[in-house]
């Protein structure tokens, strides 16, 4: 309730005549143009909700009157975005793999596109960074291929995938020694024994040495007798460190008893050209050759 | 220049003016009354002193920087603008003479600002609000256009007459005219406020060529109409409504700090043949900036111009009474003054000056140390995050980093990278090469960052758990200056 307006006793200034509790508020009035300012920030706001997308309806939403639209102008970004990069695209498509690589310009477009691609296609399985994941999925990152880690070889199985139904697949397939009864139990366990040995782990020599038969017989056609693998035919090298499916006894045995045979997509529905950004970039993680 | 006589003129030319001044800005019918104070015009009176000698020295000075300085050439070579101060935004770099600075070491300029900061405290504390008086933007350029204002349209009397002036051709001439001279002056500050981020030569012939871009255009636009609006219009109320100074200066003055004084004991009570030296002239008031009285004590809108004192020590003179009824002077003497003790002597030394002027040095002495043992090399390095390691075949861990090495120099130089695990074994693909060994040596691109892909390779024997560390040092070939990064290796369990 408005009281008295008085003037106040120290610091001279007059009172708004409003008193609570004996406290009384002193008089100290905005300037005028300042609550102008106000007004008229008031009315702009008014006028960009007119002009611009701004209140939401049931369905729909008010579009504003000069058609601003943030969605639009993303995609007219990327659009010019997509016409600045056509010619150096262009370029990418016609270019050897080699000269991709030999060349600083495409190459820092292939690997970055080659990263986006991966990201969206690969690296479910192979995981972001090409580091590979437990059972089957090789990493791309160490100095091993299955099927050869040059810039075409990746470029093949990328393109064409492995044991698909792909006409240009990559195929093999190695016997389930132990289901298709064609070894024993413990020839399966001799011959276990013999590929830990090529790394330099068996702890049992007579074992080791029955298994090298065993080896001999049945392995050496494809996994080649020092057992250093084939890569036309996708067979791993035995006598490094790196097991896709485990290098322990058990596991050698049980790949030996029922085979692995993992396979991978043809990628027939991307583009040559992202094919290649692919190969580029799955070639500089770390292993390319 | 006015002396003594333009203030008889003055009175003359305005007889109808009450001899008893307002003693608040804010009209009478508000009070208790109006939410909004509607604005009093300040009509401010010309006059003369040692005080404005002092100010139109400043405004010379600083006005003179801020034109000048943007045309100063300073040589750094080829590759680099010789523009002696220049913010480059495209380029991302500040030149201050011979100190080039880096976006990522913006802190300089932080601390100039907190060095700037705690100057205004040391010379507030000590002087009062000289910034606000003399040095402030604002005022500088408020007294710029009050100087064009009064040569047009004559001093406060004639101003007031003009204003109150039924419109006539005079009128309009005279005001467009006034507000024409504001805008040039305006568009000049605008314009010279753009050299400081545009290289000065190029932005002219660039401007003779229509090629200036439209950013640089509004930036020009915005500069230029607020120092319109600000130093034509607004004025006063920026003191008092918009800064925040004003409000929290206090906090820095004391009863030793010298700010302007009426010297109430001397000048009450005020009146001809009252008795006190004030002859309530309200002269005073009338050349007041901010349209305060000085004889209502110390205010929140009081700038410490000094103005008052000029227009005083004036008036003093003509009746033969001692100058200075308003000076520059401390609360404690107006207290000693009062109780009729002796004058106390103005202390410089005291805690609060001790403490600024030291945290002054402490922070000039760390930025100026700072300064000089910048380096010129950065090493960053970023260790790969997806794989974390990879095994290779012959069971040896290898990890991926992506070394970033800034060169600050505008030349070419080259840096062995090495690491400190003496095994650890570099390969570093350049192009379609790649350098391998214990130590590389890598070439960096001047004035700019270089990013290699640099992969580790340990022995799995050399690396007994998960995560051990790994600095890698980058050694500048010509000089041998080291600049070492640490990071980990990690490895399989």
């Amino acid at each position: 309730m408005p009281t008295k307006i008085e003037k106040d006793a120290v610091s001279g200034t007059m009172t708004t005549g409003h008193e609570w509790d004996g406290v009384k508020e002193l008089n100290t009035p905005l300037p005028s143009w300042w609550v102008y300012t106000f007004y008229a920030t008031i009315a702009w706001a008014a006028v960009i909700m007119l002009l611009y997308p701004s209140v939401p309806a049931l369905s729909g939403y008010w579009k504003g009157l000069i058609g601003y639209s943030a969605r639009e102008e993303v995609m007219q970004d990327m659009a010019t975005a997509r016409q600045a990069r056509a010619a150096t695209f262009q370029r990418i498509e016609t270019a050897s793999l080699a000269d991709i690589r030999r060349n600083p310009e495409l190459f820092t477009v292939a690997l970055a596109g080659g990263k986006a691609a991966f990201g969206e296609n690969c690296a479910a399985c192979h995981g972001a960074g090409g580091q590979g994941a437990k059972g089957g999925f090789p990493s791309l990152a160490d100095d091993t291929w299955l099927w050869g880690g040059s810039l075409s070889d990746i470029q093949q199985t990328i393109q064409y995938g492995i044991r698909n139904t792909h006409a240009e697949s990559r195929q093999s397939a190695m016997p389930k020694f132990g289901i298709d009864g064609v070894l024993t139990n413990a020839q399966i366990s001799d011959v276990a024994e013999f590929v830990l040995s090529l790394s330099r782990r068996s702890t049992d020599a007579a074992s080791a040495t029955r298994g090298a038969a065993v080896f001999a017989e049945n392995c050496v056609s494809c996994h080649q007798e020092n057992g250093t693998g084939n890569r036309e035919l996708g067979a791993p090298n035995l006598t490094t460190g790196i097991w896709l499916y485990g290098g322990d006894k058990a596991s050698i045995m049980e790949t030996v008893r029922a085979s692995r045979s993992g396979n991978m997509p043809a990628w027939v529905e991307l583009d040559p050209m992202t094919i290649k950004m692919l190969a580029v970039y799955v070639h500089a993680l770390g292993g390319g050759e | 220049m006015e002396d003594r006589g333009a203030i008889k003129e003055a009175d003359r030319a305005a007889p109808a003016a009450p001899r008893k001044p307002k003693a608040t800005t804010v009209p009478a019918e508000v009070f208790g009354g109006g939410l909004y104070k509607t604005r009093d015009k300040v009509y401010c009176k010309s006059v003369s002193g040692t005080v404005r000698r002092w100010k139109w020295i400043a405004l010379s000075i600083l006005l003179g920087i801020y034109y000048i300085v943007p045309f100063l050439r300073w040589d750094r070579g080829p590759h680099a603008p010789d523009q002696a101060i220049l913010m480059d935004m495209a380029g991302r770099r500040g030149y201050f003479l011979w100190i080039e600075i880096w976006p990522q070491e913006v802190y300089y300029l932080t601390g100039v600002l907190i060095l700037s900061a705690i100057g205004l405290f040391l010379v507030t504390s000590l002087f009062g609000r000289v910034w606000c008086g003399f040095a402030c933007p604002q005022t500088v350029w408020t007294d710029l256009f009050m100087a064009v204002e009064r040569a047009i349209e004559g001093d406060r009397a004639q101003r007031i007459k003009l204003d109150k002036a039924p419109m006539s051709v005079s009128k309009v001439v005279r005001k467009s005219a006034k507000h024409t001279a504001w805008i040039a002056i305006s568009l000049a500050t605008g314009g010279a406020w753009v050299l400081y981020f545009y290289d000065a030569p190029t932005f002219f012939r660039d401007l003779a060529a229509f090629e200036v871009s439209n950013a640089t255009l509004a930036m020009i636009a915005l500069f230029t109409s607020t120092t319109y609006l600000l130093a034509g219009w607004a004025r006063e109320q920026v003191c008092t409504y918009m800064c925040p100074w004003p409000r929290f200066q206090s906090a820095m003055l004391d009863e030793q700090s010298l700010v302007v004084t009426y010297q109430k004991p001397r000048g009450e009570p005020r009146g001809k043949g009252k008795g006190g030296d004030c002859v309530d002239c309200s002269l005073c008031v009338q050349v007041c900036p901010t349209g305060i009285d000085i004889r209502d004590g110390q205010q929140m809108e009081c700038i410490g111009c000094g103005l008052c004192i000029d227009a005083c020590n004036a008036v003093m003179k003509k009746i033969d009474k001692p100058v200075d009824l308003i000076a520059w002077s401390t609360v404690t003497a107006q207290q000693a003054l009062e109780a009729g003790r002796e004058k106390p002597r103005f202390r410089v030394i005291r805690p609060r000056t001790l403490i600024y002027a030291s945290v002054l040095v402490v922070v000039s002495v760390a930025m100026a140390t700072a300064l000089a043992l910048r380096p010129t090399t950065g090493l960053t390095v970023l260790r790969d995050r997806a794989p974390l390691f990879v095994t290779l075949s012959d069971g040896s861990i290898r990890n991926g980093y992506t070394v970033k090495i800034l060169n600050k120099v505008r030349e070419e130089r080259p840096y062995t990278l090495t690491t400190t695990a003496p095994d650890a074994h570099l390969s570093v693909a350049l192009g379609d090469l790649s350098v391998e060994g214990q130590s590389v040596t890598l070439s960096t691109k001047p004035d700019t960052v270089s990013t290699f892909r640099v992969y580790v390779t340990r022995a799995r024997s050399a690396v007994p758990m998960e995560s051990v560390p790994l600095g890698f040092i980058a050694t500048e070939a010509d000089t041998g200056a080291r600049t070492r990064t640490d990071t980990v290796f990690l490895a399989p369990k």
